[in-house]
């Protein structure tokens, strides 16, 4: 698992700061305003300008010991590399990244706080009543992003829940990153409100998408799952509004105990209910937060829904609304699955088992959360 | 702006989901104790099943006992039939009020081919052909008798009255007789369609209805540069093809499988389709015929009966049979069919798949003969050799044979307001609301039929027909019904059928 977050033993008095990391001691001084410089190991150069510096050394050499603003990276963080973003606060010398240049999982976290609750959220929302205010160091890290960043997600918490936050950020979207392809992830709910929808269509996003769950074709099951009443409702009128704004939309169903059994119910629903929908992912269950917590009441072992999930598959197929499968092993889906498995583990939190390292397929197949590493099929074989 | 906490590191909970969730049941007791109906038709599909859809053509079969406990309000609330009527819209509790959003925007889509308004245009080139055919829809004239030819101003017109409508497809059909005897004037029509095109921005297409005895070098390149489709009549193996179609001192069977590989070959497979109309002859060789289309390199069939008008209404010519005998017929090829698909073999039959799409998705299908309003005018237009517009196919092969009843107007003397709102369209429209025609009104296949006015005005005297005395119903009853019954019953038929959308 990647490290993205790191304390920094250096600190010094400053205001935190967004800066993009550069190798090149030679940038034009106009931009090294808004750079970090990484110095190579033997570096022993300090050219002025940049706002700090950073080094992966442990020790710092003379040279630099006694410079501002120099600080040492922390361990593991090694991996930093040109182009990327991070956020740094000097007081504390922590150090968060927030973009990486030759990723394509990077995500603007819009709010920690979510107006659901669902029982295996990898993620738990913070507490109402703990204010944060994401979006200016968001707004400053979007215009640092490269140009040609394929694709770039939008995530919480419930980014609708702070909606000038999030049409801000999309309008820098917009502006700075034109021909990347963005995708919201939203439970809907507030797309209720048809303001919101027509908001975000005045903005005009050239490459815009929001992804969706329904967890159930009954609505009671759905809103027992996301822990909030009404949310069923909502969220498929949520969706209903984003199509008569001619908004695209994917529905995502994650696979857990209490929907598996009514997967091709599901899946008929959506064909018939919301045949305009891009895209359909179905996916497997991160044991992170919640999850993690009730592993055991939500879990079911893949190998023992591949028939309604094949069932399902069919039926979104037959319909011609794409349909892809995420988080699943290829090991534990039926062989005609295979070729709707992505590998979608965001490359930070993304691991393969000892046992995968002789296996034929490796290369094709999406492996496992970090944390899932104890929390997986007994199915799980070398092909 | 600080943030001091990693928002992509997750904590654990601190405390444990027991007390942190709601349970199931505080979600599941909203349903209530009872439930209301949603609207529905059904019709018994065996002597144990009820075939049930609602409005949107949602439909599921179940157990007759099964169904009068649902409408008696003594379903039991939670169990795995009432989810299954409450997922499809049968019924509404409680627990959520989104199904008539639902309902609402799915019959919506169902009926969005009403707001597209016309988008085919049938237009008869010519009355002349070079073919003979034993059940000749409209008595086809011969060769040389140019008075049923039609001429540049029809023509003309007939352009600019198909830019009138607001429809973003333009479907030009051309019709005959035999086009390809007229091809001057086809070829005056794609030109001037695609002039006006060029600032209308319509999608255009051109199908061109013909026997293809007369295809030459010069139609085919016509054709492949103007981007013309091809339809054509095959009825089966030589002989029975050449006994249905004789052409004036040999069979048309050559002709036909000759020019069908040369489209294929020349412009691609996807150029040409064909239909097969069935005789007393046919019915007995469901296999030979399916064979046929295999053979030709088809991977499309249209199984259709006789119409009667033209020729085919003649009586004692013996090509005629009951429906049910047709329906059998049917049954035996889909049959065979299927079973070819099971090998691996693509061949769908066109009936079924509009059925289908109509059982199966949510989407409107535009087919002419299944819609209610029926489609006669305002999905489909026919504008004869000599001026004259009719609603339909059919109506104009009622004129042939001397009935104007469905004369909507003249192309050079009325404006396209007066054909549209001509009594010989409203009155015959006003009479094929299924949703509110008697018999129509309760039946179970309601949301997948349409009506034929002209069809049974021809056959009944009566726009809106007794039903049980009609082949339109029997027909598409026997249809639907078999096509429910192999979806159900028979799941690796349904496998393959689910493809077909």
């Amino acid at each position: 698992m990647l490290k993205l977050y790191g304390q920094s033993v250096v600190s010094w008095d400053g205001d935190p700061f967004v800066a993009r990391l550069t190798t090149d001691c030679n940038r034009p001084l106009a931009v090294r305003e808004q750079e970090v410089l990484l110095l190579a190991n033997e570096a022993d150069c300090y050219p002025e300008g940049f706002r700090a510096y950073v080094t992966a050394r442990e020790r710092l050499g003379n040279t630099l010991a006694y410079r501002p603003r120099v600080l040492p990276l922390p361990a593991l963080m090694g991996y930093l590399t040109d182009g990327d973003v991070v956020h740094i606060a000097p007081r504390s010398g922590q150090i968060h990244v927030l973009y990486r240049r030759h990723s394509t999982a990077n995500t603007i976290f819009v709010t920690g706080r979510c107006n659901c609750r669902c029982i295996m959220c990898p993620q738990p929302p913070k507490p109402t009543g703990e204010e944060e205010h994401w979006a200016p160091m968001w707004l400053a890290a979007i215009p640092l992003m490269a140009q040609d960043t394929l694709e770039l997600g939008i995530s919480g918490g419930e980014p609708t829940l702070v909606p000038d936050d999030l049409l801000e950020i999309l309008a820098a979207c917009r502006g700075h990153l034109p021909h990347t392809a963005v995708q919201v992830l939203s439970n809907g709910r507030m797309f209720n409100y048809m303001s919101l929808c027509r908001n975000i269509t005045c903005i005009n996003h050239p490459d815009l998408m929001f992804g969706i769950p329904i967890y159930s074709d009954l609505p009671y099951v759905h809103d027992y799952i996301v822990q909030a009443e009404n949310a069923f409702d909502q969220t498929v009128r949520g969706i209903m509004n984003l199509r008569r704004y001619g908004q695209r939309v994917e529905v995502r169903v994650v696979l857990l105990r209490q929907n598996v059994e009514r997967l091709p119910d599901i899946a008929y629903f959506i064909a018939r209910n919301l045949p305009f929908v891009e895209h359909v992912a179905l996916m497997g269950l991160e044991p992170m937060g919640y999850a993690a917590a009730s592993w055991h009441d939500i879990w079911v072992d893949p190998a023992d829904y591949q028939a309604p999930l094949e069932a399902a598959v069919e039926c979104l197929t037959a319909h011609r609304i794409p349909v892809s499968i995420y988080n699943h092993q290829l090991c534990v889906l039926n062989r005609s699955l295979w070729p709707l498995a992505k590998k979608s583990i965001s490359d930070w939190k993304n691991e393969y088992l000892g046992t995968c390292q002789t296996c034929g397929v490796r290369a094709n197949c999406g492996g496992f959360f970090a944390s899932a590493r104890r929390r997986h099929s007994k199915a799980i074989h070398v092909i | 702006m600080a943030i001091d906490s990693q928002p992509q590191v997750p904590q654990e909970p601190v405390q444990s989901p027991q007390t942190l969730f709601q349970q199931l049941d505080r979600y599941k007791g909203r349903a209530g104790a009872t439930y209301s109906l949603l609207p529905f038709r059904f019709l018994a599909l065996d002597a144990t099943r009820f075939l049930l859809t609602n409005f949107t053509g949602e439909l599921l079969v179940l157990p007759k006992e099964v169904v009068r406990l649902f409408v008696h309000h003594r379903l039991p609330i939670h169990s795995d039939i009432y989810y299954r009527l409450k997922s499809r819209h049968f019924l509404i509790d409680g627990d959520s009020t989104v199904p008539v959003d639902l309902l609402a925007a799915k019959y919506r889509t169902k009926q969005a081919a009403l707001s597209q308004f016309t988008s085919l245009f049938m237009l008869v080139t010519t009355l002349r052909c070079n073919q003979s055919c034993v059940y000749c829809q409209v008595s086809g004239r011969s060769e040389n008798e140019h008075r049923f030819d039609m001429t540049e101003p029809v023509a003309d017109a007939a352009v600019d009255f198909m830019f009138r409508s607001p429809s973003s497809l333009i479907k030009v059909e051309f019709q005959g007789g035999e086009p390809l005897l007229h091809f001057d004037l086809v070829k005056h029509i794609v030109r001037s369609v695609e002039q006006r095109n060029a600032s209308a921005h319509r999608d255009i297409e051109f199908v061109i209805a013909t026997n293809l005895s007369r295809l030459t070098e010069e139609v085919i390149h016509f054709c492949r540069d103007h981007n013309v489709y091809f339809s054509t009549s095959l009825d089966g193996p030589c002989d029975l093809h050449n006994r249905n179609r004789p052409s004036f001192g040999h069979g048309s069977y050559k002709d036909v499988v000759s020019g069908i590989r040369r489209v294929q070959d020349t412009l691609g497979p996807q150029r040409i389709s064909a239909l097969m109309t069935s005789t007393r002859a046919s019915l007995q060789r469901p296999r030979e015929i399916v064979d046929e289309y295999v053979h030709q390199g088809f991977s499309s069939i249209v199984l259709r009966t006789l119409h009667p008008y033209g020729r085919a209404a003649v009586l004692g010519t013996g090509i005629g049979y009951s429906i049910d005998e047709w329906l059998q017929f049917y049954r035996e090829a889909l049959r065979y069919i299927l079973e070819l698909n099971s090998q691996g073999i693509v061949l769908r039959e066109a009936t079924a798949v509009l059925l289908l799409r109509k059982i199966l998705t949510p989407w409107a299908t535009r087919y002419v003969d299944l819609q209610s309003p029926a489609g006669i005018g305002i999905a489909g237009i026919v504008i004869n050799y000599d001026g004259n517009v009719y609603c339909s196919d059919e109506a104009r092969m009622l004129a042939e044979m001397g009935d104007q009843k469905f004369l909507m107007g003249d192309i050079l003397s009325d404006q396209y307001k007066g054909i549209m709102l001509s009594e010989a369209l409203l009155s015959p429209l006003e009479e094929t609301l299924t949703e509110c025609m008697p018999q129509c009104s309760d039946c179970g296949i309601q949301p997948y039929c349409g009506s034929d006015p002209v069809r049974h005005y021809r056959s009944q005297g009566d726009m809106v027909g007794f039903k049980p005395a009609s082949d339109f119903c029997k027909m598409h009853l026997g249809l639907v019904k078999h096509l429910v019954r192999l979806l159900e019953d028979e799941p690796a038929a349904a496998k393959i059928l689910r493809t077909w959308i």
